[in-house]
């Protein structure tokens, strides 16, 4: 519509100055355009961070003002957090999930990086099959195999009320970080590690010596994924460790903060701004590094 | 490795003695995946097909039932179907609204000249959000009770759904629950249109083409892919839909989480039921192992048809680049 306007407005200018005129229009239409960018990015700014803000005000509102449609506190109930985090069961929640993130992206790391190796520098005669078996693995739904999964886990080696049937497969590759590395380690040039080989050097030590420091980017990616992963799960817990509270994580355990007889919203968002927090913490550190990987798992390729 | 039968005879012994020193270190390098992919994918796929052939409580061993479990759950068994339904639903709705706004989210911030970075991270942080935490979030701003979303509707004087509590809602409500965390698709579709040539819209200024015009001959085939890997991703993620639909259905039905009190997925009336929910459902809660197996496959089905259709039409993605 404006340029349309612009366009015409353009075409009546009188010829006595044309030097002038034809930078006035232009220099509306970019205003007007840059007006509407502009609400438009403020308008979208609102809804992504507004939700965090009343989720805040909640949290440190008292528990009969958070039952109110009251938006900003009238007292600021700073305890609230103190509370959260002194409730039973928080300290336990934290130390697993971190210990579930932690070893699960250790394992996952360690476990993946030669498979992906394999897969993006060497050639052998299944390895079109095995990438099609990696990236269908990778889109399988978790749910798909949990039956036999869990009465794995349960019946014969008796974990079930733990975090281990969740940590332990994942010493054994995980396709996403496989074929993410992967697509990494295409992105070097063969002929260093050709140089390498020439002066005799073994694949892992070319692996792990040369290889390594010029994927570390990749690899920070990559574990940033599995830990948000680990730290997400909601459904893994759910399944091996519901029975037991000693092994829940944050995720699972959040809900509980709904309490006996009614809802405490104030504390329930103090929770959840618990939760997320760490997340954030991390995400704002390694910020290069994760928006590199989510760029590499869609464009590339 | 190549080679046919008979030149290998051929091959100097060492050479071949180095050809299976090579096969070895590839098996050693695979081994880890090798082992997980068939003690936790292959082994579990196949039991989940023998269990759907059998009467299995989880405690006594299981009883070959023949194809029980498959007749009743596609014949008696309507969750099936309005779980399919509701999947359906959110594949056009949620999936289609994604990358829309996934889309005109790129365009805006590649548009802003100075606070791009900033817009970009702020709009990425939802996106980080435990899901959990996320969903738990959404259920306090959207409950129709005390609500700051439905207090600030009814602030301006219009209507105030009841979100999740509500089966004509509770969809609609998980779809802004999933738009809020768009940051994924921001970040590849921002930089796929960086990717897009500048030199091609100079030349479509040039031409005097409109803004339309500009985006229907330039941007888009430029970015064909990079939609497409989003719209089939999108529908894989649904196929999993879970902790979202099953948090939400657990707040807004006002049972308490995890304190054993039984929970059957899908409120408000099974409009928020998903495929997965249900294999929890059947096989945690009614102990009904051999539909749940069955239900497994049905998913397992769906999951793989749309991953064999982005390999075919990425085959990219196993190219060596």
């Amino acid at each position: 519509m404006a340029q349309t306007v612009t366009a015409e407005a353009a075409g009546v200018v009188p010829p006595p100055a044309p030097a002038r005129t034809p930078a006035q229009p232009h220099r509306r239409k970019r205003v007007l355009n840059w007006i509407g960018v502009h609400t438009l990015a403020v308008t979208a700014l609102l809804f992504f961070i507004l939700p965090f803000v009343f989720l805040f005000l909640t949290s440190v509102m008292s528990d009969k003002q958070a039952l109110t449609s009251h938006l900003w506190p009238t007292s600021w109930e700073w305890g609230n957090y103190t509370e959260v985090m002194r409730t039973p069961g928080f300290g336990t929640w934290w130390r697993n999930t971190l210990m579930y993130a932690g070893l699960g992206t250790l394992f996952t790391v360690v476990s993946s990086l030669p498979v992906a190796y394999a897969l993006a520098k060497f050639r052998f005669r299944f390895r079109g099959v095995a990438l099609m078996l990696v990236i269908s693995s990778m889109m399988l739904p978790p749910q798909v195999i949990v039956i036999p999964m869990y009465i794995f886990w349960a019946k014969q080696m008796h974990l079930s009320g733990t975090l281990w049937p969740l940590i332990i497969p994942m010493a054994f590759g995980d396709a996403f970080t496989i074929f993410l590395l992967r697509q990494f380690l295409l992105t070097i040039p063969s002929e260093y590690l050709d140089a390498a080989r020439v002066d005799g050097c073994g694949e892992l030590r070319i692996l792990i010596s040369i290889v390594l420091p010029m994927i570390r980017p990749a690899i920070a990616a990559v574990a940033l994924f599995q830990f948000f992963y680990c730290w997400n799960d909601y459904f893994g817990p759910q399944v091996y460790a519901s029975e037991n509270p000693g092994a829940w994580t944050l995720s699972y355990g959040l809900e509980s903060f709904k309490g006996a007889h009614q809802v405490n919203w104030n504390l329930m968002m103090a929770a959840t701004l618990l939760v997320m927090a760490p997340v954030i913490l991390v995400f704002f550190f390694a910020q290069k590094a994760f928006i590199e990987g989510v760029t590499l798992t869609g464009v590339k390729g | 490795m190549t080679t046919t039968a008979p030149a290998a005879a051929k091959v100097p012994a060492a050479l071949r003695r180095q050809r299976r020193r090579r096969n070895l270190r590839t098996l050693a390098f695979l081994s880890p995946w090798l082992i997980g992919f068939s003690v936790f994918f292959a082994y579990p796929l196949g039991a989940t097909v023998y269990y759907s052939f059998t009467r299995y409580d989880l405690i006594n061993p299981p009883v070959w039932v023949g194809t029980r479990n498959w007749n009743y759950v596609l014949n008696d068994y309507p969750a099936l179907w309005q779980a399919l339904r509701n999947t359906l639903w959110l594949v056009v709705v949620m999936v289609t609204l994604r990358v829309i706004f996934g889309l005109g989210l790129g365009m805006l911030a590649i548009r802003l000249k100075r606070g791009s970075g900033l817009f970009r991270t702020l709009a990425y942080l939802p996106y980080l959000a435990p899901p959990v935490a996320a969903t738990i979030g959404f259920a306090f701003l959207l409950n129709p009770g005390t609500g700051p979303v439905n207090n600030l509707l009814g602030d301006a004087g219009l209507p105030q759904p009841g979100w999740f509590t509500d089966p004509d809602w509770s969809k609609p409500a998980l779809t802004l629950l999933a738009l809020w965390g768009i940051g994924d698709l921001l970040v590849i579709f921002t930089a796929s249109l960086l990717d897009v040539p500048r030199e091609q819209y100079e030349a479509a200024e040039l031409d005097g083409v409109g803004p339309w015009q500009k985006f229907r001959y330039v941007t888009w085939p430029a970015i064909t892919p990079v939609v497409l890997f989003a719209v089939v991703t999108g529908v894989i993620q649904t196929m999993q839909y879970y902790t979202q639909a099953m948090v939400a259905g657990k707040v807004a039905s006002g049972v308490i989480g995890n304190s054993g009190q039984p929970f059957e997925p899908g409120y408000p009336q099974g409009t928020t039921l998903t495929l997965p929910q249900l294999v929890y459902q059947e096989g945690f809660s009614t102990f009904n192992t051999g539909a749940a197996c069955v239900i497994s496959l049905i998913l397992f089905a769906i999951a793989m048809t749309f991953t064999f259709v982005l390999l075919r039409r990425r085959s990219g993605l196993l190219d060596d680049d």
